[in-house]
């Protein structure tokens, strides 16, 4: 992986760097001794790491844009941190970058349930919102599974999602508002309690920007009332083809789960083994369906849910009980990965997405390539909206092996782009799979999306090195050229 | 008299763009045209007429996903996914007759364009939630995509928000890939009367916080109406519960075929009643603020109408043509919108909430990016 050069102009001005930022974060919030440094050095892409130039722990909005202001005037790159679990690099440190963290915005600053939203910090963890509202029936719906470490600011740059985005949406669809730091030191609020503010939605554009746009110093969430219940289904099938049939069946029916997880047999061995959820382990492939709402909903559901499953093979069919197996039903999936780290030395896990009915296909070939590449794979996926996530087992102490895991890893997401699905789903691209942009996208798609950032972040300063394959500077992004021989006019049909 | 360029696919229309760019000539760019007296008036040197891309390209009903030519008409759309029993969750609305036009003249990228939604914008969204992807020309004329037709996409910047809701100010979309749900068996609406703004607007956020998952809640003259969408058995079942929440309030109920109705009108602006010359407005404000909105311009209007949608955060004003427009933004915590008013009074008024000078320059900029020329509808929302 390839990042860009240091440029040696900073790292010479570092102390004068230091010097500007500790005049404007007192005390202890500029971190410039390297023992000091090293918990930053990486983000849950652990693979991949560098030290910060320096790391600032700005406390207020003032401070964010005098810093930005600061880095703008001195032409300093910055990183910004929420609280560092991107599984994409998005918050990788970049040696001649400030990593500029949030995790002293933790404040909860307004909770609201008559207008159903809360305002909070950026660094308030995913979790820390539901907890803060719970006690009176609400919740905050996206719920990634580094919910309880990840930050909402990081949640807003990622757009991040879970297990429950096929029925309550991914982080953009539960956001009423924003109020974030430009490049330029300019805050801005967008939105508020109300709903589509007016103007172009740069909301929803921030919103999954990987961090490149701005700093959101502020986020105005959704809240949702708790279902009343919610019951898991564990439907054990002798084929994955006959799970991914009946995915799509219950989906055709009508019936939109607020979760559908599948399995295949070697991800529902190593859960089973770690937890002992109580799966089926001859079952090909697994599904959990959770199905949540008033009760009788919830039962009619179920049992139309069962009658599919039935009529697609299914050999298991269990039904949670209570709340207490609905919860061990779904602590082997979410325990699949360090259940899958317990069986291999390091595993990569990616992140496509791709039309439901391609599923079946798409898993096929990919256990051709395991065979090419003489590497395991394992699927966990989240099957309602076909957002896959294949674990390739490897061991890093073997360069070869790692090689081949990028190589496969690819491969993987080519395969999903070449069926009509996308590189990510929810993890982001970053630095992870920003080489594979062009793979789904044609460099006159990338050029506008660059050409976005440079409305913003003109110098480029902002989150260096992630999402963009090649950089191109603005200044030649916004020539336009126009051919000096006029077209004529064209021939089609006119009035 | 502006000519009109009516492509007929992909290629002619990037070839229209590329003659205006080289031409310097401006384009007012439509669908069918139902929607030109909607925001700033505008002077173009040419219609570019979207309505020769028509048709659909891919119909997923087990993915969730229609994918159509940008100038298909709404109607082919819903009557496409009504035959799988599905929908646009959002909830489009036909604003053609409030605005003295026939019904079902729209297409759906006009929707997306003004990133409308009715009733059910509450609990499902808007059309900027549902649009997947697009491929369409910038003001450079280059043809780019963005998005794509899964659910779940992470890939790049999201500018499929940022075309949803444009106006056609960004770029002249080909094609769009757009979700689509199961449409409910039953609905159901409780009606509860008597209450006084302030009290239905309460009642309308304790329904919406309940467990009982309302899809609706408007409060129309003397009504309040909350709506219940669903399996049969869950239907009854929070019905009951939403009538033991409201106990001693006098209330009745529709059935589905009234509640469709009931909505349909909702959501077209029907109940307002307005005068013929009179402007609406559409205001968007924090749900619990929506009574003291209302209540401050009827001050200074005695004769201004309006009603609340979206719990309360969604109100439908008509004020008389000559009133001074200016109280409808006075001290208002959100955005107003002038959805129905003479060309003279929107040259005069701003259509649109104006932005904070840091945010109309950020605007600016992001216009540009996309159209450096200014080609697409100059100033219909500036």
């Amino acid at each position: 992986m390839q990042m860009p050069p240091l440029d040696p102009d900073i790292l010479r001005r570092r102390g004068e760097i230091v010097a500007a930022l500790k005049a404007i974060v007192p005390g202890e919030g500029v971190i410039d001794e390297t023992d000091g440094m090293r918990p930053y050095e990486c983000d849950a892409l652990s693979a991949y790491r560098q030290m910060p130039l320096v790391v600032v722990l700005p406390e207020t909005v003032a401070q964010v844009s005098a810093i930005l202001r600061y880095c703008q005037d001195h032409k300093v790159k910055v990183v910004p941190r929420g609280a560092g679990t991107s599984l994409s690099g998005g918050s990788m440190p970049v040696g001649d970058a400030i990593l500029l963290g949030m995790a002293k915005f933790n404040r909860i600053l307004e909770v609201d349930t008559a207008n159903r939203c809360a305002r909070v910090q950026p660094g308030v963890t995913n979790l820390g919102v539901t907890d803060a509202v719970q006690h009176e029936g609400f919740y905050y719906a996206p719920d990634p599974s580094s919910q309880i470490a990840c930050s909402i600011g990081g949640n807003v740059a990622e757009n991040s999602g879970g297990v429950h985005c096929l029925k309550y949406g991914l982080t953009t669809n539960n956001l009423l508002g924003i109020e974030m730091v430009l490049m330029n030191g300019e805050v801005m609020r967008l939105g508020g309690k109300h709903l589509d503010a007016g103007g172009y939605d740069l909301l929803g554009l921030m919103t999954g920007s990987e961090g490149l746009l701005g700093v959101v110093t502020e986020v105005t969430v959704r809240l949702l009332r708790k279902p009343s219940t919610a019951r898991a289904v564990l439907l054990g099938f002798p084929t994955e083809a006959g799970a991914a049939d009946c995915v799509a069946a219950v989906i055709a029916s009508g019936i939109i789960p607020g979760g559908m997880e599948m399995m295949d047999k070697d991800a529902v061995q190593c859960a089973e083994n770690f937890v002992g959820a109580g799966y089926p382990l001859d079952a090909e492939g697994l599904l959990i369906v959770e199905l949540d709402g008033p009760p009788v909903e919830v039962d009619y559901l179920v049992a139309r849910v069962e009658e599919i499953a039935r009529g697609r093979g299914a050999t298991t069919c269990r039904v949670s009980r209570d709340e207490q197996e609905r919860v061990l039903f779904w602590a082997g999936r979410k325990a699949a990965f360090p259940a899958v780290g317990q069986i291999t030395p390091d595993y990569m896990c990616l992140d496509g997405s791709v039309p439901r009915g391609r599923l079946v296909e798409v898993l096929g070939e990919m256990r051709q390539m395991s065979k090419t590449y003489g590497l395991r794979v394992v699927n966990v996926f989240h099957a309602g909206d076909g957002n896959l996530h294949p674990l390739i087992l490897f061991d890093a102490n073997d360069p070869d092996e790692l090689h081949r895991a990028e190589q496969f890893g690819a491969d993987i997401l080519r395969l999903c782009v070449r069926v009509g699905g996308v590189l990510t789903g929810e993890h982001g691209v970053g630095i992870e799979k920003r080489d594979l942009m062009n793979v789904q996208f044609t460099d006159t798609d990338l050029d506008q999306q660059m050409r976005v950032k440079c409305a913003f972040d003109p110098d480029h300063l902002l989150n260096p090195g992630k999402v963009f394959p090649k950089l191109r500077r603005c200044a030649e992004l916004g020539r336009v050229v126009v051919h000096d021989n006029k077209i004529p006019f064209p021939d089609i049909p006119r009035f | 008299m502006a000519g009109t360029i009516k492509p007929r696919d992909a290629k002619e229309l990037r070839q229209a763009v590329e003659w205006a760019l080289s031409d310097g000539a401006t384009l007012d760019v439509r669908g069918s045209g139902s929607k030109t007296d909607l925001g700033k008036p505008m002077r173009c040197d040419q219609v570019l007429d979207l309505s020769g891309l028509s048709g659909i390209v891919d119909y997923a009903p087990e993915e969730l996903v229609v994918t159509l030519r940008a100038g298909t008409p709404m109607r082919e759309v819903e009557a496409l996914l009504a035959q799988r029993n599905q929908m646009l969750a959002f909830e489009p609305p036909d604003l053609g007759p409030l605005r003295g036009r026939s019904a079902g003249e729209g297409t759906l990228l006009g929707t997306i364009m003004g990133n409308f939604a009715g009733p059910r914008r509450l609990s499902a969204g808007a059309a900027r939630d549902h649009l997947l992807g697009f491929s369409g020309i910038n003001g450079r004329g280059e043809a780019f995509k963005s998005g794509g037709r899964v659910m779940k996409n992470v890939t790049g910047y999201d500018l499929s928000k940022l075309l949803a809701g444009s106006w056609g100010t960004l770029a002249v979309l080909d094609e769009v890939s757009v979700k689509v749900l199961p449409a409910p068996d039953q609905t159901r609406t409780l009606l509860l009367h008597g209450l006084e703004d302030e009290a239905a607007v309460t009642a309308m956020c304790a329904a919406m916080g309940s467990p009982h998952e309302v899809s609706g809640a408007a409060h129309v003259g003397e009504r309040t109406a909350l709506r219940v969408e669903g399996v049969a058995p869950s239907v009854e079942a929070r019905i009951e519960g939403l009538r033991t929440l409201f106990q001693g309030t006098k209330m009745d109920e529709l059935g589905t075929l009234e509640s469709r109705a009931f909505w349909r009108e909702v959501r077209d602006v029907v109940p307002l009643g307005a005068d013929p010359d009179d402007a609406i407005w559409r205001i968007s404000c924090a749900p619990t603020d929506g009574a003291a909105v209302v209540a401050r311009i009827k001050a200074g209007q005695p004769s201004a109408k309006a009603f609340y949608d979206w719990s309360g955060g969604l109100i439908w004003l008509a004020l008389p043509m000559r009133a001074d427009h200016a109280l409808v933004r006075a001290g208002l915590a959100g955005h107003a919108t002038l959805i129905r008013a003479p060309e003279i009074v929107r040259a005069a008024v701003p259509v649109f909430q104006p932005l904070s000078p840091a945010l109309a320059a950020l605007s600016a900029r992001v216009k540009e990016s996309f159209d450096p020329k200014g080609l697409f509808n100059p100033g219909r929302i500036g």
